[in-house]
């Protein structure tokens, strides 16, 4: 119970600073709206292309503007030692941690609905099971952020830090992108749920997996 | 010491190498439908087991550090995935090859070549952290949970071929339920995999020695700093 009150009070520390601030946030919807500016560029497609690469296409934006936020999340705790002040506090490196992952969560799924229905409307996607869709969407995006802040945890010292953060952590996400991506496209296009249901369990597989190495090595990372 | 362990397993790496050459080219005859590119086997598994033994040795040995905080751990653990990845670039190498004749194409985007290119980008991205930072024990912790984050991925890749239909060869060797090459076939790839680990091994003394040297040179330095 105290784990949980002493998570929720990270979080919505993160939370209320992002609200006050909103440097990530903004900067991530912006972000993907100019990947979904360039796609446009990039692939001169007909609607039935559009509909192919649809789940495809929007998992890359959800990627890459995601990577904004996760990038922001330790880095911020840099100014003013903040980052040694929370450690030195009764918080486990956990608590920290699972903390930062519920704000990240949070605000990923925030620019995913922001940014969805710009992509429906700008693509002209039609999309079919709306709901299993979302419920993708939290299934994939918990995998995203859950890899993208144990990793921003271990370069927020780094020099290159921005540059380290996608380069490492993209590799790593490919089963959970992959999953995600194809369960999309099922639910934009229509298909068969169970020929597809290996992927929702690859999915599911990969966010309890590394939710529990994460938690269990996220002190190594911060304490050492 | 090292060093005569390093001649000794080097030269009868180059022996068994030697004789299996003669065997592979001269005395395995050619394969019924794919002829003799069939052989590119010998070096292209024993390379990918060796790599995977590589990156799982790895990760024990980050994880000794971690439980032992001893820096000699992290120097055999960064050698011994450095040499992996020299072994996992020769296997995508020689399968790529074998993709051209086989396939007809150098490369194909099929679940295990994926996951497989995957896990080499995530060990690159491990020598890129590992470059990153100057402390040697943030360095050494941070590299240690990278390695056990990759090797969780090695699992997959290894898993994939049973999860997805795959458009590569399926297990072909008898301890893989494959059953399909002649015992006579099977018995040089064995010793190419003894000679590719003698190899490895060799390999690793030498980088963990220079790995050591380089500690040393570090610490001179930082204590001339302080003065």
């Amino acid at each position: 119970m105290k784990f949980l009150r002493q998570t929720l009070a990270i979080a919505a520390k993160d939370l209320r600073s992002e609200i006050r601030g909103k440097e990530a946030v903004n900067a991530s919807v912006s972000f993907a709206l100019v990947i979904l500016l360039l796609f446009s560029f990039a692939f001169d497609l007909e609607p039935e292309q559009t509909r192919e690469i649809a789940a495809g296409l929007l998992w890359l934006v959800f990627t890459f503007a995601g990577t904004l936020i996760l990038n922001r999340s330790f880095a911020r705790e840099l100014v003013n030692d903040c980052l040694d002040a929370l450690l030195a506090s009764p918080v486990s490196g956990a608590q920290l941690f699972f903390g930062k992952c519920l704000a990240n969560y949070l605000l990923i799924v925030v620019v995913e609905c922001i940014s969805l229905p710009v992509f429906v409307i700008f693509y002209n996607v039609r999309l079919q099971r709306l709901g299993l869709l979302f419920l993708v969407m939290l299934l994939g995006t918990w995998g995203i952020t859950v890899i993208g802040t144990l990793f921003s945890a271990m370069t927020v010292n780094l020099r290159l830090r921005e540059l380290m953060l996608p380069t490492l952590i993209y590799p790593m996400l490919i089963p959970a992108l992959v999953g995600a991506i194809e369960l999309s496209r099922v639910f934009i296009n229509g298909g068969s749920l169970a020929e597809n249901f290996i992927w929702f369990r690859i999915l599911v597989a990969f966010n309890v997996i590394f939710t529990i190495l994460s938690l269990a090595l996220v002190d190594i990372v911060l304490v050492g | 010491m090292r060093l005569k362990i390093i001649l000794a397993l080097s030269v009868l790496a180059g022996l068994i190498l030697a004789v299996n050459l003669y065997r592979i080219f001269l005395v395995v005859p050619d394969e019924a439908n794919q002829g003799a590119i069939f052989r590119i086997i010998y070096f292209h598994v024993p390379a990918v087991i060796t790599a995977f033994v590589g990156f799982y040795l790895g990760m024990f040995c980050a994880i000794g550090y971690l439980v032992n905080k001893d820096l000699r751990f992290d120097s055999i653990a960064a050698s011994i995935n450095e040499v992996s990845l020299v072994f996992g670039l020769i296997t995508i190498c020689t399968g790529s090859i074998w993709g051209r004749v086989i396939w007809g194409i150098w490369w194909t985007w099929d679940a295990r070549l994926t996951s497989y290119f995957v896990c080499l980008l995530i060990y690159f991205g491990y020598f890129m952290l590992r470059r990153a930072i100057d402390d040697p024990s943030t360095r050494a912790r941070l590299s240690a949970v990278l390695s056990i984050f990759a090797c969780v991925d090695v699992v997959l890749v290894w898993k994939s071929i049973e999860w997805f239909r795959t458009q590569h060869p399926g297990p072909v060797l008898e301890i893989r339920g494959g059953g399909g090459m002649a015992p006579g076939m099977e018995a040089p790839l064995w010793w190419n995999f003894l000679a590719l680990l003698m190899l490895a091994t060799a390999l690793i003394l030498i980088r963990t020695r220079q790995e050591g040297v380089r500690l040393e040179i570090d610490a001179l330095r930082r204590e001339a700093h302080a003065f």
